[in-house]
């Protein structure tokens, strides 16, 4: 795989950051596994098996946030999950998340209504590195619900247009049905200075977009291979292919961010369950630099 | 936590004391309002058990440890401590393997919180660890760091730990299957005790030479019946943990870490899982393994909740699990992330090794795989051809 060239004297040279790490273990609070209430003040059926949140909390200050942090949302007496923030970072008000309704608790939490209580612990992890890749082109490449971790990262970026390169979303889903965040893709791929590609795995009658997997939208898009940072998020598989198909095209792999996904119980670094090699996901994760873990991802079954 | 100093002012250094000493040191323990825990003879082995005396301590027993094998047996001279590490460690005591962490009755559409049991520091038991061997004691040095101020801070453990008091006993005769002198974490005890108990050469099970750890173990030990040590008393101190460093039957291999990560891919790791039941003994004994599940409750009608933080173990295919199937299904991997972790990852997690050498993990290993023996086989440098 190719990594950044050492000496070129162009952007892509700079030093890529590590994700920060945006909870300091000393001003961790006793009350670590205690859930926060937070009133439902909307819920939104995005497709078939997605809902949206949007939460605020019984009292106390809103929940500020970076772009890729997570929380565990807890549904009273029946578990907890770890939800990515889907809302805008500029608008903390409302704590806005994506879920996928795949088993007992996403599941159970379907039936949530306004006015309903769920519990928050966090925000936890570390955040997409929005800051750091000022000045850059940037490919965002969304697999399935995956694009909810991404929004936020993707409303910032947009909301500071200026501060960037070219600006490339590419979005994959199962079926047409299932794309997720409609109104906003229409949206972002209406503005001029962003370039929006869809493309499902199975079409179906009245589908006039792309069919195939999402790394097939990586070859034709808009944006420079030697200076881009790439945002990645989805299932571990597409992971594995779209960094292959950006570090084909020429993206390094110090330049490609990808936001992993591990069993949690506890986010805070002591229920071990989210090990992958030496990193706690929940503490040194979700979002990696790539090169930083390319031998370890790797490795089947790790 | 307490201030731990190696010589409290104007206090003997060192001491030694016999029976008589023991004795009184049991005795200021428990009438100091602590629950004094100890080894002690359960259902044919030495575990961790409560004290009232010192006739409550195991005499002349000893034990033979081997790969998947643990048997009592009487020792020559009648002292005290002349076992190897107990089947269990201190770890279920200072982190049980089932605690309530939050709890809470529904009101209106929320919830109210209510205090569990452990909130309560004044419920909470004042424990003294009597008879911590080395290994143990970097145990707990090794949980402070996950789980104590130096790491995620669970403040039940914390709130345990630091009012604990610890009495170290180092040893005289390893026990079969320990390797501590390679992993630098024995047989003397390092620092975070109150007080070190050496066993003397010349009468290793009643004659011990005294050192006070902190301010607390300084005071105990102005209370107990002793004589000043003298330099025969520290030579003799020292002779007993020379012969216990060179009695050691075993040893991990000090490129064990790199030899791990250099060896993700090698063939042993399924040669390995074919004898590994993948049952989790070795976690559940090891005094390190911290991992634990979070399971929340509910009474039936709904109204109170629970959650409960119970041990677990990375041997369950279920540790792992994502929607649509966990990360680790094969017994090669689930063995490979419990070895790479104590040796290896924990390096990089926590600033030290999480293997402390005790050699549980061989002794209760129904097939007797054995920890060091496992990353020997592997070579120092990469495998040639991944698995
Ligand atoms: C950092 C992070 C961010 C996430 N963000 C989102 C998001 O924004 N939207 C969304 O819909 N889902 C997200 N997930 C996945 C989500 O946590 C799981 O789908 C959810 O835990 C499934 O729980 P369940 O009880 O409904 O189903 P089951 O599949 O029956 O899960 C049972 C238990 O297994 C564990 N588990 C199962 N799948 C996962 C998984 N994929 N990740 C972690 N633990 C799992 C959980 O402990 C869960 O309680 C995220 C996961 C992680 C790690
Ligand atoms: S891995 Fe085995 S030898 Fe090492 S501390 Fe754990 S139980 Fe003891
Ligand atoms: S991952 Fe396995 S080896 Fe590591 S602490 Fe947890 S149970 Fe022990
Ligand atoms: S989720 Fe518990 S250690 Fe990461």
């Amino acid at each position: 795989m190719r990594m950044a060239p050492a000496d070129a004297a162009t952007a892509a040279a700079r030093p890529m950051p590590e994700p920060r790490q945006e909870t300091a273990p000393a001003a961790r609070t006793p009350d670590l596994m205690a859930p926060r209430p937070f009133t439902v003040e909307r819920v939104t059926r995005d497709v078939s098996d997605t809902f949206t949140l949007e939460l605020r909390p019984l009292e106390g200050p809103p929940l500020a946030f970076q772009p890729g942090q997570f929380t565990m949302l807890y549904l009273f007496g029946v578990g907890e999950v770890a939800i990515s923030v889907s809302g805008d970072p500029d608008r903390p008000e409302r704590l806005v998340q994506t879920i996928r309704a795949v088993g007992p608790v996403t599941r159970a939490m379907t039936a949530l209504k306004p006015g309903a209580v769920v519990g928050v612990r966090g925000p936890f992890g570390r955040p997409w590195p929005c800051a750091e890749i000022e000045g850059r082109d940037v490919v965002v490449v969304a697999g399935g619900v995956g694009l909810a971790p991404l929004r936020p990262a993707i409303l910032h970026v947009l909301a500071r247009r200026g501060q960037y390169g070219k600006v490339a979303l590419l979005c994959g889903a199962r079926t047409p049905k299932d794309i997720l965040f409609r109104r906003d893709l229409r949206r972002w791929g209406g503005r001029l200075d962003t370039s929006v590609a869809v493309t499902v795995d199975r079409a179906s009658a009245g589908w006039h977009g792309q069919v195939g997997v999402v790394t097939k939208l990586i070859g034709h898009a808009p944006f420079d291979p030697e200076e881009a940072a790439a945002l990645v998020c989805g299932p571990e598989i597409m992971i594995r292919y779209t960094v292959q198909a950006l570090n084909d095209r020429g993206v390094s792999l110090d330049r490609i961010y990808v936001s992993m996904e591990r069993n949690m119980k506890c986010a805070v670094g002591f229920c071990g369950h989210c090990q992958f090699g030496g990193s706690f996901v929940c503490r040194d994760g979700p979002v990696f630099r790539f090169d930083r873990i390319a031998d370890r991802f790797a490795v089947r079954e790790l | 936590m307490r201030t731990h100093t190696s010589q409290a002012a104007d206090r003997p250094a060192a001491a030694v004391i016999g029976d008589d000493g023991l004795d009184a040191l049991i005795r200021a323990l428990t009438e100091a309002g602590r629950r004094v825990l100890a080894p002690t003879e359960h259902a044919g082995a030495i575990t961790i058990g409560d004290i009232n005396g010192l006739a409550d301590l195991p005499r002349g027993r000893g034990d033979v440890q081997a790969p998947g094998r643990y048997r009592l047996t009487e020792t020559e001279d009648a002292g005290w401590f002349a076992h190897g590490p107990t089947a269990e460690g201190w770890k279920r005591f200072l982190y049980p393997p089932e605690e309530c962490v939050w709890r809470a009755e529904a009101k209106g559409a929320s919830w109210r919180e209510e205090p569990t049991t452990t909130d309560d520091a004044d419920s909470a038991d004042t424990l003294a660890l009597l008879g911590v061997r080395a290994c143990d004691l970097a145990a707990v040095a090794v949980l402070d760091r996950v789980l104590g101020p130096e790491g995620a801070a669970d403040p039940r453990y914390r709130a345990r730990r630091e009012r604990a008091v610890i009495v170290a006993v180092d040893c005289a005769r390893p026990g079969g299957t320990c390797f501590c002198a390679s992993m630098g974490t024995g047989p003397g005890a390092g620092d975070r005790y109150d007080l070190r108990l050496t066993p003397l050469a010349d009468d290793p099970g009643s004659r011990f030479l005294v050192r006070a750890g902190s301010a607390a173990g300084a005071d105990l030990l102005a209370r107990l019946p002793a004589r000043p040590a003298d330099d025969a008393a520290l030579a003799a101190a020292e002779a007993t943990l020379n012969a216990a460093g060179q009695a050691m039957g075993r040893a991990m291999p000090a490129d064990a870490e790199a030899r791990l990560k250099r060896n993700l891919e090698h063939p042993r790791w399924n040669e390995t899982a074919e004898r590994c039941l993948t049952c989790g003994n070795c976690t559940s004994v090891c005094p390190t393994c911290f991992c634990s599940e979070v399971e929340d409750r509910s009474s039936l009608d709904g109204r109170r909740a629970e959650r409960w933080r119970l041990w677990d173990s990375c041997f369950s295919v279920r540790f792992s699990y994502l929607h649509g199937g966990s990360v680790r299904e094969s017994g090669a991997a689930r063995y490979r992330q419990w070895i790479t972790h104590k040796l290896a990852w924990w390096h990089d997690q926590f600033g030290t090794s999480g293997c402390v050498g005790c050699g549980r993990c061989i002794t209760w290993c129904p097939v007797g795989i054995d920890i060091t023996e496992e990353v020997a086989a592997l070579p120092a440098t990469a495998a040639a051809v991944p698995a």
